[in-house]
C-alpha cells in the first residue's frame, strides 16, 4: 500500500505548552496571594485586590488557563500521532490559541474589576462567555475534522475522552451562562434561588469532570504509556472505565447542596451517582498504576514517570475522597470548611499539576529534538512540589476538622460554645502553614520554568515534524453491512459536517431559550411574606456580588441543631426566588449571612465596611473604606428593573420609572440613620448605603408578615 | 424544581448522543480488537532516515 507523508504541527503544541506554564505560574501566585490574603488582611490593597476579587481570578487561572492550555497542548500533541493526520486547519489551530489567550487577559482583567456574574467558576461576564463557546466550537471543530480525515481506523482511548470533554464542556457552559444582560459588563441569571444553585453545581461538578478529569484521563492514557514505553494494563478496562464514567459523572451536581433548600430527592440522586462514581475512578487509576508493574524501576529513575505516577496517586485519593464527602453525614462535616478546599488541591495540584508537568517534561525534549537540560533539577521540582502539597493538604485537612468540630460544639448549658471569629483565628496557623506548602510548590514550578528554558535555548524546534503513514482503510470491521455505507462516509465527502456540529450547537442554544419562559412560571413565590427587593438593595446586591462576597460568605443555614442556634431559622427554598443569582455560597471563611437582616444595627455595618476589626477584633475580612466615598449608578436602576421583570420578578407594571425615587427614599433614611447614629455625613448614593440595605434585608422576610394586598395578587398568578 | 426539565433534556440528550457513539463503535468494530491499539500507540511514524534523504 502506498504511504502518505505529512507531517505533524509541533509549532502549536510549543505555543499551547508555553501558555500552560504562563498561565501556571500566574495561576499558582493568585492562589498564594489569596492564601497570604487570609493571614495578612493587609494585603487587601484596593478594591481591585481584595479576596473576594483575587480567588475567582486564581480559580479561573488555575482551570481555564493552565490546566485549560494544558488540555490543548496535550490533545494537540497526541491527537496528531493518534489519527496520523496533522491538525485539519493550521488557521483554526491559530485562531484557537489566540481567542483562548485572549479570553484569559480579558478575564483576569474583568475579575479584577469586579464584573462578574457571581457564580463559581462561571463569573466571567456574557460577552467573554460568548467568546468562550466561540473559540470552544473553533476547537471542536478542528478536532472532529482530524478526527475524520485520521488514518488510523481505530479510535483509540484517549480520543473518546477529548470527544466527551468538548460535547460536554460546550453543553454546560451554555446552559449555565443563561442570563439577560444589564449592560455591556454585566448580566443576571436567568435562573434564580434553588434553581440557579441547582444548574450552577450541576455545572460546577461537571466542569471538575469534563474539564479537570476527562481530558486529562486522555492524556494519561496516551502519555503514561509512552513515558513508560509500555502498553496500558488493561486496554479493555479503559474502554469500561471511559463509558461507565460519561454515564455517570453527569448527575453528581447535587452533593455540593447537601441538606440545603434542594429537594431531598434530587440530594439522594446526586450521593448515589457519586458513590458508584468511585468505581469507573478507580478502574482508571488501576489501569495507570498497573501500566508501570514490572517496570518500577523505570519510575525510579524517571522524573517525568514520577510525576505520573503522583498524579494517578492523587487521581485515587481525590475520587476516594470525593464519594465519602458526597455522604451526607460526612458531608454534614465537610461541608463549608476548608476540607473541601484541601480536597479540591489534592486534584488539581496533584493530579492536573503533575501531569501536567510530567506531560511537559516529556514533550518539550521531543519537540525541540534535544534532552532535558537537567535531570537533577526536574527531581528537585518533583520533591519541593511534592512537599508543597503535603504541607499544603495537611494542614488544610486540620483545619477543616477542627472548624467543624468547634462550630459544632455546645457547652453544657446548651449554648454556643465558639462564636464564629474564635474559630476562624484558631486555624489561621494552618492557614499560615497552607500558603507555605504553596510557595513550596510555586517554586518547583519556577525550577520547571528554568530548566525548560535552558532545554529550549540548547534545542530547535521541529516545526513540522515529518511522518508516513498508509491511508485509513474503508473499515476495520469485517462486517461487509457497513462497508461504504458509513454515515461518516457520507459526511465525510461534504463540507456539512460543519453543519451537524453546529445543528447540535444551536439546539442545545435553542433549549436554554425556552428556558426563561419556564421559569418565571416557577417564580411564584411559595411563601407570601418573601417579596422582591427595592431598588436600593438591588444595588447592594450587586455590590455584593462584584465583590465576591460568596467566595467566604453563605446564604443558607442548614438544618442542623449548631446552625440553627448560631444563624437562625434554616433557610428554604421559598426565601430565594427572586435570586437571579443565587447567592448560597460554598466555604464560611466568614459567618453564614441568610439571616444577618436586623442582626446589628446600621452603624455596625458602616464600621465594619471601613474596619472589620473595629466591630470583630482579630477578623480577617478585608476593610472596605472606598465603599464610603464610591457611588452606586443610579441611572442603571429602571434597566434592573425591567431586567428583573423579564425574568419574572413580579414589580408593578411601570415600576422601573419610579423605581429611583423609592431609591432615594431608601438611601436617606439609611443616610439619616447612619448620621444619627455615627455622626458622620453619609451619601445617599455611596456603596456603603446600598450594601447596608441589602444586607439589613437578608432573611428577614419570612419573619414578617406579607401585605395582604400583594398576598392576594400573588394567589391570583 | 421546572429547571430539572431542562437539566434532564440536557443530561439525556448528550447521554443519547454518547450512547449512539458507545452503539458506533461497538457496530463498527472499534472494539474487535483489545490488545493491539494499545501497543501501537508506541510505535512512531517518522519515516526511516533513508527515505529522508531521497526526499
Amino acid at each position: 500500500m502506498q504511504l502518505e507523508k505529512f507531517s505533524y504541527d509541533n509549532k502549536i503544541v510549543k505555543m499551547f505548552a508555553f501558555a500552560t506554564i504562563l498561565w501556571g505560574m500566574v495561576g499558582f501566585l493568585a492562589g498564594l496571594f489569596a492564601a497570604l490574603q487570609l493571614v495578612f488582611p493587609e494585603l487587601n490593597f484596593t478594591a481591585e485586590t481584595t479576596y473576594g476579587r483575587v480567588r475567582p481570578l486564581h480559580t479561573n487561572a488555575a482551570i481555564f488557563a493552565f490546566v485549560g492550555n494544558g488540555i490543548f497542548m496535550g490533545v494537540y500533541y497526541s491527537l496528531q500521532r493518534l489519527c496520523k493526520a496533522r491538525l485539519w486547519s493550521d488557521k483554526l489551530s491559530y485562531f484557537h490559541f489566540w481567542g483562548w489567550q485572549t479570553i484569559i487577559v480579558a478575564a483576569a482583567v474583568t475579575l479584577l474589576l469586579g464584573f462578574t456574574q457571581g457564580k463559581e467558576y462561571a463569573e466571567l461576564e456574557w460577552p467573554i462567555d460568548i467568546a468562550i463557546a466561540v473559540v470552544w466550537v473553533a476547537f471542536g471543530i478542528n478536532m472532529m475534522m482530524t478526527i475524520l480525515k485520521r488514518r488510523e481506523s481505530h479510535l483509540y482511548v484517549a480520543i473518546w475522552f477529548y470527544i466527551a470533554t468538548w460535547v460536554t464542556v460546550a453543553m454546560l457552559h451554555i446552559v449555565n451562562s443563561g442570563a439577560i444582560p444589564l449592560h455591556f459588563m454585566k448580566s443576571y441569571s436567568v435562573y434564580a434561588g434553588m434553581q440557579d444553585a441547582l444548574v450552577q453545581w450541576w455545572y460546577g461538578h461537571n466542569a471538575v469532570a469534563f474539564f479537570l478529569t476527562t481530558p486529562y484521563l486522555g492524556l494519561m492514557y496516551y502519555f503514561l504509556p509512552k513515558a513508560a514505553n509500555r502498553p496500558i494494563y488493561s486496554y479493555r478496562l479503559s474502554i469500561i472505565h471511559f463509558w461507565a464514567l460519561i454515564f455517570i459523572y453527569i448527575w453528581a451536581g447535587p452533593h455540593h447542596l447537601l441538606y440545603t433548600s434542594l429537594p431531598d430527592w434530587a440530594q439522594s440522586l446526586g450521593v448515589v451517582f457519586s458513590v458508584m462514581l468511585i468505581f469507573p475512578s478507580w478502574g482508571g487509576m488501576i489501569n495507570g498504576l498497573f501500566t508501570l508493574r514490572g517496570a518500577w524501576d523505570k519510575v525510579r529513575e524517571d522524573p517525568v514517570l514520577k510525576f505520573m505516577v503522583v498524579a494517578v496517586t492523587a487521581y485515587g485519593m481525590a475520587t476516594f475522597e470525593g464519594p465519602m464527602m458526597s455522604l451526607k453525614n460526612v458531608n454534614a462535616i465537610s461541608h463549608y470548611t476548608d476540607w473541601t478546599v484541601a480536597h479540591v488541591h489534592v486534584g488539581t495540584l496533584g493530579w492536573n499539576g503533575f501531569l501536567t508537568f510530567g506531560v511537559l517534561y516529556w514533550l518539550i525534549p521531543r519537540i525541540f529534538q534535544t534532552k532535558m537540560y537537567s535531570t537533577k533539577l526536574m527531581n528537585a521540582h518533583f520533591w519541593i512540589g511534592t512537599l508543597g502539597i503535603i504541607i499544603y493538604v495537611i494542614p488544610l485537612y486540620w483545619a477543616g476538622w477542627t472548624q467543624s468540630i468547634m462550630w459544632k460544639t455546645f457547652t453544657a448549658d446548651g449554648v454556643l460554645q465558639y462564636n464564629f471569629l474564635e474559630t476562624v483565628t484558631h486555624i489561621l496557623p494552618m492557614y499560615g502553614l497552607r500558603a507555605f506548602g504553596g510557595f513550596l510548590f510555586i517554586i518547583g514550578a519556577g525550577i520547571m520554568v528554568y530548566n525548560i528554558m535552558k532545554t529550549v535555548q540548547s534545542g530547535q524546534l521541529l516545526d513540522n515534524e515529518a511522518a508516513e503513514a498508509a491511508p485509513r482503510p474503508s473499515l476495520i470491521s469485517t462486517d461487509k453491512k457497513y462497508q461504504g455505507a458509513h454515515w461518516h462516509r457520507w459526511i465525510e465527502r461534504r463540507p456539512i459536517q460543519l453543519l451537524v456540529l453546529s445543528l447540535i450547537l444551536v439546539s442545545i442554544g435553542g433549549l436554554v431559550q425556552i428556558v426563561p419562559a419556564f421559569l418565571v412560571k416557577s417564580n411564584v413565590p411559595t411563601i407570601p411574606s418573601v417579596q422582591p427587593y427595592t431598588p436600593l438593595e438591588l444595588h447592594g446586591r450587586d455590590i455584593y456580588i462584584q465583590d465576591g462576597c460568596y467566595n467566604c460568605h453563605s446564604q443558607m443555614i442548614r438544618p442542623f441543631r449548631d446552625e440553627v442556634a448560631r444563624y437562625g431559622d434554616y433557610s428554604k427554598a421559598g426565601e430565594f426566588v427572586y435570586d437571579h443569582p443565587f447567592q448560597w455560597g460554598s466555604k464560611r471563611t466568614g459567618p453564614d449571612l441568610a439571616r444577618v437582616g436586623g442582626k446589628y444595627p446600621d452603624s455596625w455595618h458602616y464600621y465594619h465596611m471601613i474596619d472589620p476589626t473595629s466591630m470583630a477584633p482579630g477578623s480577617i475580612m478585608p476593610a472596605y473604606p472606598w465603599m464610603v466615598w464610591k457611588e452606586i449608578n443610579v441611572d442603571l436602576t429602571p434597566g434592573m428593573i425591567r431586567v428583573m421583570q423579564s425574568l419574572g420578578v413580579p414589580y408593578p407594571e411601570g415600576y422601573d420609572q419610579i423605581a429611583i425615587d423609592d431609591l432615594y427614599e431608601q438611601a436617606n433614611e439609611i443616610a439619616d440613620n447612619l448620621k444619627n447614629q455615627t455622626g458622620e455625613n453619609v451619601l445617599a448614593t455611596s456603596e456603603i448605603v446600598a450594601i447596608i440595605a441589602y444586607l439589613q434585608r437578608l432573611g428577614t422576610d419570612v419573619s414578617k408578615e406579607g401585605p395582604a394586598v400583594e398576598k392576594q395578587e400573588v394567589e391570583e398568578q | 424544581m421546572e429547571v430539572i426539565v431542562i437539566l434532564l433534556l440536557a443530561s439525556i440528550g448528550i447521554a443519547s448522543i454518547f450512547l449512539i457513539a458507545f452503539l458506533w463503535a461497538l457496530k463498527s468494530g472499534q472494539y474487535d480488537d483489545a490488545e493491539g491499539p494499545a501497543v501501537r500507540i508506541l510505535f512512531d511514524d517518522s519515516p526511516p532516515p533513508s527515505e529522508d534523504e531521497e526526499q
